[in-house]
């Protein structure tokens, strides 16, 4: 059987809009992939602790509240700590482009989508960057 | 290098790639599971099924936290369905019990149908030992929501919950025929919405009918609630009195039985279908085969049986 790509896409903090989450994990559905979707109001722990559990390729965080600086940096340090840094954590949002060069630049984000971003981009990218085995 | 004796040490990590290598038959799947082997057959299985939204989530995340009062280490296989045109599947059964998720005692696993129609997917029965093996004291499987044919959780299952809705008091002349067959505890959930007497009169008369309780355990209908709480203790220790009384009658020991004789029987039958297909790949130029079926001037009907008596006559000799 061939191995399909699995993505949390998960929605980090008190940050409750959740239709970009939604439709970001119904898109990636609708490409092949298994996406386990963890709701609401997640700590950074619980997230990290999912995607071992699932083992997952990819964490993909949706982040509209602002706290993006605090939380891609946590999510990325627990997932090392747990031996599981080779997972990708991309994620979008509400982010600046500043705060976006800085998260990639830094390594807290292998890749960021903001508003507008088209599915396509964001499928074709996974494929492109994800690799299963 | 995936390590069983780490598995059976409780390691995480381990637990979930061993996992993910049966859910993709991966090379090296089969060596694992009969590592693994001798450490499975201590886990209760409870099995939750029933209709979409009737929630079985919801259930299973109280029963979670039934078992962890009960220092019990949990398990949890949540099947969503594969769709058939992508591939890809939405698993959204863990929203409802993220909570456990920082509980090192609680192991929750999302699967995909991948094209297995039965309600389950199809490395259930494996990912069911590896929890097993991890120290998993309870393992509760959530199937995708089912209609009438999804029946598998059956044969996996010690204990299997069917859970309905007091709104599905139409419905159950239709479903009676499929999952109410079972069920070892009828589940009346959401009993927070409306009046439950019709269904669980309904489900009495339907066991009352059925020759198969007349001695034995006959399923007992259970009212439930996950936003009031109600019945919640009630049916744990329902789900512990099923597997001690069916113990104590023999009943359970006979199920296991017949389910250790199905999966060697399906083994062996996987393994061997394989094998002769590959004897047959290799004594027949399959393209050219196929171009002499394309043409019709063979046919597979005479093929299959010219194949199949060249292998009997080989195994059981020519007088058989
Ligand atoms: C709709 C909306 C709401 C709805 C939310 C409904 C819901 N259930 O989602 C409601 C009305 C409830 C709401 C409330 C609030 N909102 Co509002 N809201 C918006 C709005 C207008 C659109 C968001 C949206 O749904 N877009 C559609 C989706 C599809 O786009 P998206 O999420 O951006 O996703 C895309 C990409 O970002 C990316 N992506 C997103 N997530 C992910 C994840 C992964 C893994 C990947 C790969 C990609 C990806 O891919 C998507 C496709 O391109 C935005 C403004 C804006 N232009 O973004 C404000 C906005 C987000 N809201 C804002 C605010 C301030 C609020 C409130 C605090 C207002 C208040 N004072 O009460 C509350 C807070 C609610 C809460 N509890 O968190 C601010 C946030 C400011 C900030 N970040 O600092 C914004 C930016 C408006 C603004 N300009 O001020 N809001
Ligand atoms: N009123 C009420 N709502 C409930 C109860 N149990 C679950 N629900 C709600 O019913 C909806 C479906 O619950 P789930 O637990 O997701 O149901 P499910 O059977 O797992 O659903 P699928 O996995 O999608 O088939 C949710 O909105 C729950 O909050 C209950 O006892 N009472
Ligand atoms: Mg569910």
């Amino acid at each position: 059987m061939a191995r399909k790509i699995r993505v949390l896409v998960a929605k980090p903090g008190l940050d409750g809009h959740d239709r970009g989450a939604r439709v970001i994990a119904r898109a990636l559905r609708d490409a092949g992939m298994e996406v386990v979707y963890t709701g609401l109001h997640q700590t950074p722990e619980q997230i990290v602790e999912a995607a071992i559990q699932e083992d997952v390729d990819v964490v993909g965080l949706s982040i509209l509240s602002g706290a993006h600086m605090t939380l891609f940096p946590r999510v990325c340090e627990l997932l090392k700590e747990n031996d599981a840094g080779d997972i990708v954590v991309i994620g979008g949002g509400t982010i600046p482009e500043a705060d976006v060069k800085t998260l990639k630049e830094g390594g807290w984000a292998a890749q960021l989508f903001t508003p507008g971003t088209t599915i396509e981009t964001i499928v074709d990218w996974i494929n492109a960057n994800v690799k299963v085995n | 290098m995936l390590e069983v004796s780490k598995l059976i040490q409780g390691d995480k990590r381990t637990a979930a790639k061993i996992i993910t290598l049966i859910e993709n038959d991966e090379p090296g799947k089969h060596e694992l599971l009969s590592q693994i082997y001798p450490y499975t057959g201590r886990a209760h299985v409870i099995g939750v099924t029933g209709a979409p939204g009737a929630g079985k989530s919801s259930l299973t995340d109280e029963l979670i936290k039934q078992a962890r009062k009960n220092n019990l280490k949990v398990g949890v296989i949540a099947v969503d369905p594969t769709s058939p045109i992508s591939g890809g599947a939405l698993l959204g059964d863990r929203i409802r019990m993220q909570e456990h998720a920082l509980d090192k005692n609680v192991f929750i696993r999302s699967m995909g149908t991948r094209g297995c129609l039965g309600g389950l997917a199809r490395a259930t029965k494996d990912v069911i030992k590896v929890l097993d093996a991890y120290g998993c004291q309870v393992v509760l499987i959530e199937t995708v929501g089912v209609g009438q044919s999804e029946l598998d959780i059956m044969h996996y299952a010690d204990t299997t919950l069917v859970v309905l809705t007091p709104e599905a008091g139409d419905h159950i002349q239709t479903i009676k025929a499929g999952i109410m067959e079972i069920a070892d505890i009828f589940v009346v959930n959401k009993a927070d919405l409306g009046n439950t007497k019709k269904m669980i009169t309904d489900i009495e008369q339907m066991l009352d009918m059925s020759p198969r309780f007349k001695n034995g355990w006959r399923p007992p209908v259970l009212i439930t609630s996950t936003l009031t709480q109600e019945g919640i203790a009630e049916l744990w220790s329902t789900i512990g009195h099923h597997l001690a009384s069916t113990s104590a009658s023999g009943e359970h020991q006979e199920v296991v039985r017949k389910r250790l004789a199905m999966e060697v029987m399906e083994m062996v039958e996987e393994n061997l279908r394989n094998a002769l297909w590959n004897y047959f790949t290799v004594k027949n130029n399959l393209t050219e085969l196929i171009d002499q079926l394309a043409d019709r001037h063979t046919d597979p009907y005479s093929e299959a049986q010219k194949f199949v008596r060249e292998i009997s006559d080989k195994i059981f000799g020519k007088e058989h």
